[in-house]
């Protein structure tokens, strides 16, 4: 358990250097997510009432949108050079270097997330304050999800000649119980609605999505990677 | 051996024809109309069955892929295959039979409740396991990634099958006795089981087909490798 977690940290620490070297993953990210708040101003009145009550979801979708782009290229970016060969012949469980690499990738999306909720309540006017931990914790949720499925299809499509196609049309479908109930509970909370008895089933169904598919990962991985 | 395989598919046909006969015969010309919803509540026993059919189909086609991932036999792989393709037409008459009856019932083709969305999420996912699929050509690699998805897809049918308890939804609460329904008057219920058997039937003398079908493939796939190594 110690090897496997030290193994985990030292890949999520090698990704996260590397990326606070270039900047590259999380500047797309950041870019395309202000790209997609520019343009839902032109799919609704940006001033109208009934932006409160669809927010949360057109939140999620900036997250989900933003975060694929991060996610899509976790395994890829190491096909350069054999990396990912290297990795695989290194003396370490392949769910280790699967873990630290969502380490990685759920830090980079927490930070973009957060720069992008930001700037959608500026730019939207929206006001999250009075619900904010709860806000948080659904974040932390939703993205925990996203990131297991986003970076478990990035190496089930690494060696695709298709990978560019196949990544989206398997990975959203997968997601979507995770963004509805993100979705939903993002907007109740941002109507001012409190976690409750109405909305409790949707946390669950969060915390069960990521509680089953992060085990599911974790035992399958090996298979996808090494076979 | 293709012989008992044959007679085994033609036994199977005429039990599927005489069943569907049987349930048409029930269904028209037998029972009498709903008293709230008319002529067209029929059309349960049709979407009924075919959810069953397909979600028995998705569970099979769950166990095919494990069975590969444990044996590494390639014949679990294009079993897998056959049943997921078949259980999607299922799940897609499923849907088509929804949306009529939601159109004379509820007056629109589609609403977005949580039973219907899963559903179609499920849809979706099998069908991204089809693509995924003719995506990959070098075989133990198709099976290996596609198993795992189909691993991966089965949560979301417990999520289809849960929704209507979980969630407040326009789809109307479950009717059969077996699920604590017992909204159907006496004698309606049992054309639903028959017809699931007919429609098992059909879906079994389908998958033999398509299993024959990707058997061949992969001997002339084998045959035209050795051809090109020469």
């Amino acid at each position: 358990m110690k090897t496997f977690l030290r193994a985990a940290a030292a890949i999520a620490s090698k990704d996260l250097r590397s990326e606070m070297r270039t900047k590259e993953a999380f500047n797309a990210s950041f870019a395309f997510a202000m790209v997609i708040l520019v343009l839902f101003s032109f799919a609704f009145d940006p001033d109208s009432e009934e932006l409160q009550t669809i927010s949360g979801g057109l939140l999620w979708l900036v997250f989900s949108f933003a975060g694929a782009l991060i996610l899509n290229r976790s395994f890829a970016r190491e096909l350069q050079n054999d990396c990912l060969d290297a990795l695989m012949s290194a003396p370490v469980p392949v769910a280790a270097v699967f873990f630290g690499k969502v380490l990685a990738n759920y830090f980079l999306l927490m930070i973009v997330e957060i720069a992008a909720l930001a700037a959608f309540s500026i730019l939207y006017n929206t006001h999250f304050s009075a619900q904010f931990w709860p806000v948080v914790l659904v974040m932390l949720l939703g993205t925990w999800g996203m990131t297991v499925i986003g970076t478990m299809f990035s190496a089930l499509t690494v060696n695709l000649r298709m990978r560019e196609m196949m990544l989206p049309t398997l990975v959203y479908p997968l997601l979507i119980p995770a963004l509805m109930a993100a979705m939903t509970l993002t907007s109740d909370l941002m109507n001012g609605t409190p976690l409750g008895a109405d909305n409790l089933i949707w946390l669950r169904v969060l915390t069960g999505f990521d509680f089953i598919y992060t085990i599911l990962a974790m035992v399958f991985i090996d298979i996808v990677l090494v076979g | 051996m293709t012989d008992t395989r044959d007679r085994i598919m033609l036994l199977l046909t005429a039990i599927c024809a005489a069943l569907l006969t049987f349930s048409l015969y029930k269904i028209f010309l037998v029972l009498p109309d709903e008293a709230n919803q008319g002529a067209i509540y029929r059309i349960v026993y049709v979407h009924v069955p075919a959810i069953f059919t397909g979600f028995t189909g998705f569970f099979v086609a769950l166990g095919a892929s494990a069975a590969y991932l444990i044996t590494g036999k390639l014949k679990y792989d294009a079993f897998a295959a056959a049943v997921t393709e078949v259980a999607l037409a299922f799940a897609t008459i499923v849907l088509a039979t929804g949306m009529i009856w939601g159109r004379i019932i509820w007056g629109i083709w589609w609403a977005w409740d949580a039973r219907l969305t899963t559903m179609l999420v499920c849809w979706l996912i099998y069908a991204g396991y089809l693509m995924l699929r003719r995506a990959i050509e070098e075989p133990t690699q198709r099976a290996r990634l596609s198993a795992v998805v189909s691993i991966f897809g089965c949560v979301d049918i417990l999520i289809v099958w849960k929704s209507i308890e979980w969630w407040r939804t326009q789809h109307p609460a479950p009717v059969l006795s077996v699920r604590d329904g017992g909204g159907m008057g006496p004698g309606m219920e049992a054309p639903i089981y028959w017809n699931w058997l007919a429609f098992m039937c059909l879906a079994v003398i389908l998958v033999m087909v398509r299993t024959r079908q990707e058997r061949m493939a992969g001997e002339i796939d084998s045959l035209r490798r050795m051809a090109h190594s020469y």
